[in-house]
């Protein structure tokens, strides 16, 4: 029973860590975008302003398989651990498995 | 008009204060729940969802039970305070200005019409109040966390709602053209794409409402790890000569001003931007003027046979 808690929780905490992996994804590209309006912000300074709003508005969407990757670190390290758990605990209460320890 | 401007009279006054009075009450009311419900806890820091007041069960599984969760009620308080809002911008409108709030109340609605202007086009004009009602709902669930309560857009069930509305928007301006060219859209540009084409329909709405959540959930998430990591390091620090968390005054605060002011602000700015762009770009204007044209023609074809 310990030895099934704890790889549940450790195999949580480390698929949290692996899907923020996708975090590498956006940085590299919101990067990109800043570093490009502000090539096109110096080649026009009169365009400052629909320059940044595009720019943000692009951000916004790079950003987004990030965030794809935060819910599910978010679901793994505080939603999935609990449900796994009460799954293994009921498995035990039917009698599917031995109790060793 | 030539008489002078007159103080405004007694009845102005008491409708102003009433305005101000509701304004405050919701926040203070949401304040007192906060308060009277919170469970005593020993931990100097948790992450905690919105807490669930009362569940009304309708089967075994979880799934499908009626919530009222915080944020629920905090999202109506919300409501309430921005419907009072505005009707205080808006009282006692004139022609002639005589009051500083309408200044307030012209520019909003001129940024607003210009920016659905921009990204709309013409044929939107009636959005404006749409989008505004969505950015004001979503800029203040956000900056609600000032006054420290649970805001609401942290929560994925409100901000998921907000997107099913827009997903319902689209889809309605997508079935203006009927619904075969509705269906033939998914097959574009060749027939093969039509299952990625459909999974993509159902990405837009999850993919603003993960966009909206996620953006304000790691906001605070993060703040609640400085502010622990911030209480360890002050017990490592001052623990010899005082039991208060020293370093956690001001600090977080910092980090306030972006996850809660800057990202909540720009967060509504892109929701409703993305609102606005895919509800404009699900309207093929070209197609509908053609359908418009031919059915006007078939009824004059009809007019003129019934006339003979």
């Amino acid at each position: 029973m310990e030895l099934a808690l704890g790889i549940i929780l450790g195999c949580c905490a480390l698929g949290a860590g692996i899907a923020m992996i996708a975090g590498i994804g956006p940085g590299i590209g919101e990067g990109n975008a800043v570093a490009s309006a502000c090539e096109a912000i110096g080649r026009q300074p009169e365009s400052k302003g629909s320059v940044t709003t595009t720019m943000i508005m692009g951000c916004a969407i790079a950003e987004t398989t990030g965030l794809y990757a935060l819910v599910i670190a978010i679901l793994l390290i505080f939603v999935a651990p609990g449900m796994f758990v009460n799954a293994l605990v009921s498995a035990a209460d039917k009698g599917l498995f031995n109790l060793v320890g | 008009m030539n008489e002078k401007t007159k103080k405004p009279d007694l009845k102005f006054k008491i409708v102003d204060i009433i305005y101000i009075v509701m304004m405050i009450l919701p926040l203070l009311c949401g304040i007192l729940l906060k308060i009277l419900t919170t469970p005593e806890s020993t931990e100097a820091v948790s992450i905690t969802g919105a807490r669930i007041f009362w569940e009304i069960e309708l089967s075994s599984t979880r799934f499908f039970n009626i919530i009222i969760s915080e944020a629920q009620i905090n999202s109506v308080l919300v409501l309430i305070t921005i419907a009072f809002v505005f009707l205080y911008l808006t009282h006692g409108l004139k022609e002639r200005i005589e009051l500083k709030r309408q200044h307030l109340a012209e520019i909003i609605i001129e940024k607003v019409d210009s920016l659905v202007g921009e990204n709309m086009g013409d044929r939107f004009g009636g959005f404006q109040p749409f989008i505004i009602a969505i950015m004001a709902l979503s800029a203040f669930s956000s900056l609600i966390t000032l006054i420290g309560l649970y805001p609401p857009t942290s929560d994925m069930n409100v901000v998921g709602g907000w997107a099913i509305l827009v997903f319902f928007i689209i889809t309605y301006y997508k079935l203006k053209c009927g619904p075969v060219y509705y269906l033939q859209g998914f097959t574009k540009p060749v027939f093969i794409l039509a299952p990625i084409n459909f999974i993509s329909e159902f990405a837009t709405p999850v993919s603003m409402a993960f966009r909206h959540y996620g953006n304000v959930m790691s906001g605070s998430v993060i703040a609640v790890l400085v502010s622990y990591f911030l209480a360890l390091g002050s017990r490592f620090l001052f623990g010899w000569f005082t039991e208060l968390p020293l370093l956690q005054v001001g600090l977080p605060a910092i980090l306030s001003v972006y996850f809660d002011i800057f990202s909540g602000c720009l967060q509504a700015f892109i929701f409703a931007m993305l609102t606005m762009l895919n509800i404009s770009g699900a309207f093929d204007t070209e197609e509908y003027d053609r359908r418009k044209k031919k059915k006007l023609e078939q009824k004059k074809l009809k007019n003129i046979n019934g006339g003979i």
